[in-house]
């Protein structure tokens, strides 16, 4: 076989340095010594951890960009899939480049800000205390603690208009942190869609958050109460005036006869407190403290140019 | 295969740890993990796939330096083999099958502290030569795969009415006749249908059954804490 000829070879060529020829005569010395004693023990451990070490890193590092790869193509799936626009057989790269761009915003001021949002990690940056605020604890309704000060969304573009907006939210639920999507139209205040990419909810139960049947119930649900809670039902909604966030998880169906039903959305079966925390993080996102204040920029903006 | 490799030990390492000698029911081991993801077969299929090869591939590995493995560090040196073993398949299933890992998450990491693989490492594979312990690692992890895939099936069917995420009863909340079994999804069930398990192979093999130890001595009125 040529391949052990070219090891032979290898190995013929090795013989002739003298370290190698030390190396492998210690090796034997070691091997021939008692399993009890402690040159031996300390030579086993030490060729084992840099076998054991070669092997890890080598998986590690040779499996990197493929891992980075699929990491990349999922986040982008899910785009696509709460942005309405992933098909089956859609080739994911292209729909995402051509008809989705990333900015980032600055959640303070409800701007813009220039920056590379593309290789911006919303998630990294919230753990980085240099890019990230501490929230308040009678304003954290999503128990968060902190969040980033630059948010990345992402605008679902059909040329030049902006057909919906995408907003990441995250918030927590009964084990786990829910990390998300929320599709809103153009104006800021319909629903599109939602999907969570990033939960450890009880499969069934909370985690049935990811359930299609469910999200689709999101759609054309409003964010923002659109009068004061006087002329909506009473009791239907709490604390929300005009304006401020209202659209939350309620327990049971929704009654879409009723008057507010359009700020509802039929709770998760058997999981009160997932309900509840996806109610929190909606509200919190939807807040001031969320993107309240770039949304109403996007809503000026769109109604100068009409 | 030829009939010389599959000798009467690698037969019965390979079949006698599907119920004689299962590792969960009558060792009862691994039992932990069998809990944690049986919720669906799907999860559980790859849990058992990750499972019998890092029993497989970590019993050969410690079988084969078995007679240089100095007796006062072996469990850490089995540890740090298997460990290294569970990162590599935790790595390819990062690359290979994304969705799946995300599923699994930390437990393909806990199979490091699955106590099948330690129990073999050390019952066997620093006794036998590399290709029977190889043998014992594959017919291990089929008696641990057996279980979680049974476990599974009664799972993922009573409590979400599917299967491998197909329908099988239609729930009641989709127009259907079926309603969930709540329990079913959470890891305590798993606790009931291992020891229904436990408890009919064991009424089937009773050579399987422990003899008592000791006898509980009945508790007298009024005594034996608060009611």
């Amino acid at each position: 076989m040529p391949n052990c000829q070219h090891l032979e070879k290898v190995c013929s060529k090795l013989e002739e340095y003298e370290q190698y020829r030390k190396f492998k005569a210690y090796c034997l010395k070691v091997l021939a010594l008692s399993n009890d004693n402690l040159e031996k023990t300390i030579a086993v451990a030490v060729a084992l951890c840099l076998v054991c070490a070669v092997l890890v890193s080598l998986a590690a590092v040779a499996l990197k960009p493929l891992q980075i790869s699929n990491k990349e193509l999922d986040m982008k799936k899910n785009i696509l899939d709460v942005a309405g626009l992933l098909q089956a057989d859609s080739d994911i790269e292209k729909v995402f480049s051509s008809q989705i761009e990333a900015k980032l915003v600055d959640l303070d001021t409800g701007e813009y800000v220039d920056g590379d949002a593309n290789s911006y990690d919303q998630r990294k940056a919230a753990k980085d205390p240099a890019q990230s605020v501490a929230i308040p604890k009678d304003k954290d309704i999503a128990h968060i603690r902190v969040k980033a000060k630059l948010a990345k969304v992402y605008l679902v573009k059909d040329g030049n208009t902006t057909k919906s907006i995408i907003l990441p939210v995250s918030g927590y639920g009964l084990w786990s942190t829910l990390y998300g999507f929320l599709a809103l139209d153009a104006d800021g205040q319909t629903v599109q869609s939602i999907n969570f990419y990033d939960q450890a909810e009880t499969p069934g139960l909370g985690g049935e958050v990811v359930n299609p049947k469910w999200r689709a119930l999101w759609k054309g649900k409003k964010v923002y109460a659109e009068s004061d809670q006087a002329s909506l039902e009473k009791g239907l909604i709490e604390e929300a005036d005009k304006g401020e966030p209202a659209l939350a998880l309620i327990k049971g169906t929704v009654d879409t006869s009723k008057a507010g039903s359009q700020y509802q959305v039929d709770g998760l079966a058997g999981a009160s407190l997932t309900s509840t925390g996806v109610t929190n993080l909606v509200r919190y996102w939807m807040s001031k403290e969320g993107f309240a204040t770039y949304l109403s920029k996007v809503r000026t903006v769109a109604e100068k140019k009409s | 295969m030829s009939s010389e490799i599959l000798n009467d030990e690698t037969k019965k390492v390979l079949v006698e740890p599907l119920v004689t000698n299962n590792p969960i029911t009558l060792q009862v081991l691994g039992i932990c993990s069998a809990l944690a993801v049986t919720s669906q077969m799907s999860t559980s299929l790859i849990m058992a796939l990750a499972l019998t090869l890092v029993t497989a591939f970590s019993s050969a590995a410690i079988s084969a330096i078995r007679n240089h493995i100095p007796s006062s560090i072996r469990i850490i040196v089995q540890m740090t083999i298997i460990a290294s073993l569970v990162i590599v398949v935790d790595q390819c299933l990062k690359a290979f099958a994304y969705d799946v890992s995300k599923q699994l998450s930390v437990f393909v990491g806990l199979i490091i502290t699955n106590c099948i693989v330690m129990g073999r490492a050390e019952a066997y594979a620093m006794k036998n030569p590399p290709l029977e312990s190889f043998m014992d690692g594959i017919g291990n992890g089929a008696g641990y795969s057996l279980i979680l895939i049974i476990v599974a099936f009664f799972r993922e069917t009573l409590g979400s009415g599917k299967l491998l995420g197909i329908e099988v009863f239609k729930l009641t909340k989709d127009g259907g006749w079926y309603d969930p079994n709540g329990l079913m999804l959470l890891p305590p069930s798993a606790f009931f249908i291992i020891g229904l398990i436990i408890w009919g192979v064991r009424q089937w093999k009773p050579n399987q059954q422990e003899t008592v130890e000791f006898k509980i001595m009945p508790i007298a009125h009024g005594e034996g804490g608060h009611h």
